[in-house]
């Protein structure tokens, strides 16, 4: 974790995006890049807009102004479904898995952008559908096997406990194999032997796929450890944006989370 | 470099033990599931030559409704979308199949193409086009509101219908059902070696046992698994790179072309469409046969409409054994009003003690003798 790479070609540019419902100013003209190996953190008390961010990202809202660049296309504007499809992949915050299916269906709902046959094919599961689904199931047991998901792989999602169901919810992102990866507290409630597992397969994810990602999280071990370079948020605005070291020492982040020095005297 | 293997078999006495991908995802993928399956298939084959004419007609009304509640299990079981317009597609595909079918020279509008294989997939196209062109409002409107956006369907439908004397007869008068014909021989009326009762059950089981595989091959496919993420999460769905408005066109679609079917076998069965008929009580019977049988289950489907077709051949037995139920429906106590309130006391016991239906009871029963003597 020496120099920071963030000088090879950025995947996404964030530019400028203003965002805000009824006067409030979820992101107020925020700009960063994230570069093609790195892993990028965002921190931020609560409502600092970070998971704004990610939600403007995934096309879910529609920012007011400003530029998203993902992979040389635009992105705003676009339906979530076409952005998914470009290759950004995502978790959620509150587990956003499909409760009453099994595992292995939640990661083949992953893959879902990359099985290619027609409703008709689907109907007469001949040939096309049953050889692709054959296939992608293979590439869904990789990531069972990454991710040491084994003995879940038949259990409908809602009955797995929290810390399974977050990792099922990542592997679910890593089978759409997506160009960048976005990681919306991946260690929110988790115990320290689950915290330490996921940090352990977010490094693998870096190690092994090359992937980048960012990373919203409030666990500060986790970020100052895993991170390449940290943004701090506070309402709405970016006021600090470097290596670690550099933003955990910087005096608007201290005070956007202690407060103000001056005021307690 | 591929060495000649034999095809991966599964070990006697582990039934869950795969060797390969193929084996799991397919069917029937336990050897007590094909030899039940097998089984009941025979079955199925013997009774028309077993029991008399009137059963058989019963019986194959409820594979004709079962063709049909497979298809409302699609779009609501499946995909989530809770419509009360089924009776609207079933009355589309009985009235396009009786129109191709009709005689032309007759008081109701007809062409005389009575070949079934025409009619039938011509019912569920136009079924599936009008189901497509409803699919938009799903898109917009969820849960309740579209549940009751539908429910205008029906009534829109019901007034159409009885104010379209050519193609319906009118209220009251009606029009006969689609006419079946296959390689030269008319499937409603005794031949050589068969009554019309037979080959209509015949034909009618080999079209749910067709449907039932199709909708079995949807439901595990790519397509099945959208569906489902749409009526779990639709905003996560469309996260991952599912397409709400296209996978929600396509239930529409699909669910309306069974409808479409199933309306047309169903009126070729009783031989008689009344314009009437074709309202919210029908609707709801197809929603009851979803519930009692088995939401998002294709079995289920099939148990509920079989259920739900037999159960007024069983009240009215009633007055046989309890002398103070009347089968006059005029009087203050009758098997029909004893109907209407069992489909709304079964709707509530199954939502309340069975949310999975009949299908969730044979769950629970195969597991209780799998594991018997022991209770788990």
């Amino acid at each position: 974790m020496t120099a920071a790479p963030s000088d090879d070609a950025a995947i996404l540019e964030f530019d400028d995006v203003r965002l805000s419902f009824a006067g409030v100013k979820a992101i107020d003209g925020v700009s960063f890049h994230v570069g093609a190996r790195e892993l990028f953190a965002i921190i931020g008390p609560n409502g600092a807009g970070k998971t704004s961010i990610f939600n403007v990202l995934s096309g879910v809202y529609r920012p007011r102004r400003g530029r998203v660049r993902f992979d040389g296309r635009d992105l705003i504007g676009m339906r979530p479904h076409r952005i998914a499809a470009l290759g950004l992949a995502r978790t959620f915050q509150n587990i956003e898995l499909f409760a009453n299916l099994t595992v292995l269906d939640n990661l083949m709902l992953g893959r879902h952008t990359h099985i290619r046959y027609g409703a008709l094919s689907a109907f007469a599961w001949l040939g096309r559908a049953r050889n692709a689904e054959l296939a992608h199931r293979a590439v869904v047991e990789d990531i069972v096997d990454f991710l040491e998901l084994e003995q879940w792989r038949e259990h409908p999602v809602r009955l797995l406990p929290y810390g399974i169901q977050k990792r099922v919810e990542l592997g679910r992102a890593l089978a759409a194999d997506p160009k960048l990866l976005l990681l919306d507290e991946p260690v929110a409630g988790m115990n320290l032997e689950e915290t330490e597992d996921m940090a352990r397969f977010i490094l693998d994810i870096r190690d092994e796929l090359d992937l980048p990602m960012i990373m919203v999280e409030h666990d500060m071990g986790i970020v100052m450890d895993l991170a390449d370079r940290i943004m701090a948020m506070d309402f709405g605005r970016a006021i600090a944006t470097g290596a670690p070291a550099e933003v955990q020492n910087h005096p608007d982040v201290i005070r956007a989370y202690l407060g103000e020095e001056e005021a307690a005297s | 470099m591929t060495v000649a293997r034999p095809r991966p078999r599964q070990l006697a006495g582990r039934p869950e033990l795969y060797t390969s991908y193929a084996q799991h995802l397919r069917l029937l993928n336990t050897t007590p599931k094909r030899r039940a399956v097998l089984a009941l298939a025979v079955v199925a084959f013997a009774l028309p030559f077993v029991y008399d004419d009137q059963t058989l007609r019963l019986l194959t009304l409820g594979f004709a409704a079962a063709i049909g509640a497979i298809g409302l299990n699609i779009v609501t079981g499946y995909a989530g979308q809770v419509t009360l317009g089924h009776a609207f597609f079933l009355a589309i595909g009985a009235y396009t199949a009786a129109a191709l079918s009709g005689d032309p020279d007759g008081r109701t509008i007809g062409f005389g193409v009575s070949n079934v294989a025409v009619w039938l997939l011509a019912a569920g196209l136009v079924a599936a086009f009008f189901g497509v062109l409803v699919a938009p409002l799903a898109t917009r409107l969820r849960g309740l509101y579209l549940a009751i956006v539908t429910l205008g369907l029906v009534f829109l439908g019901e007034h159409v219908f009885k104010e379209w004397e050519e193609l319906t007869g009118g209220p009251g008068v009606g029009r006969e059902g689609p006419v079946p014909v296959l390689f030269g021989n008319q499937l409603n009326a005794p031949g050589d070696m068969f009554t019309g009762e037979q080959k209509l059950y015949l034909l009618t089981l080999v079209l749910l046992v067709v449907f039932a595989v199709l909708a079995r091959n949807l439901a595990r496919s790519k397509v099945g698994r959208a569906f489902a993420a749409i009526r779990d999460r639709d905003v996560a769905a469309s996260v991952i790179g599912v397409s709400l408005t296209h996978y929600k066109v396509l239930a529409f679609a699909a669910s309306s072309f069974y409808a479409g079917c199933a309306g047309a076998m169903l009126y070729t069965i009783t031989g008689f469409i009344e314009p009437g008929s074709f309202n919210l009580l029908l609707s709801v019977q197809y929603i009851a046969m979803v519930l009692i049988g088995g939401v998002g289950t294709v079995s289920g489907s099939i148990m509920g409409a079989m259920f739900i077709t037999l159960l007024p051949r069983v009240t009215r037995e009633l007055p046989g054994f309890a002398p103070f139920v009347s089968s006059d429906a005029s009087a203050p106590l009758n098997v029909f009003q004893i109907e209407t309130v069992l489909y709304g006391l079964l709707i509530i016991g199954f939502l309340l003690f069975e949310p999975r239906g009949l299908y969730g009871v044979w769950i629970r029963l195969r597991n209780y003798w799998k594991s018997w003597p022991f209770s788990y």
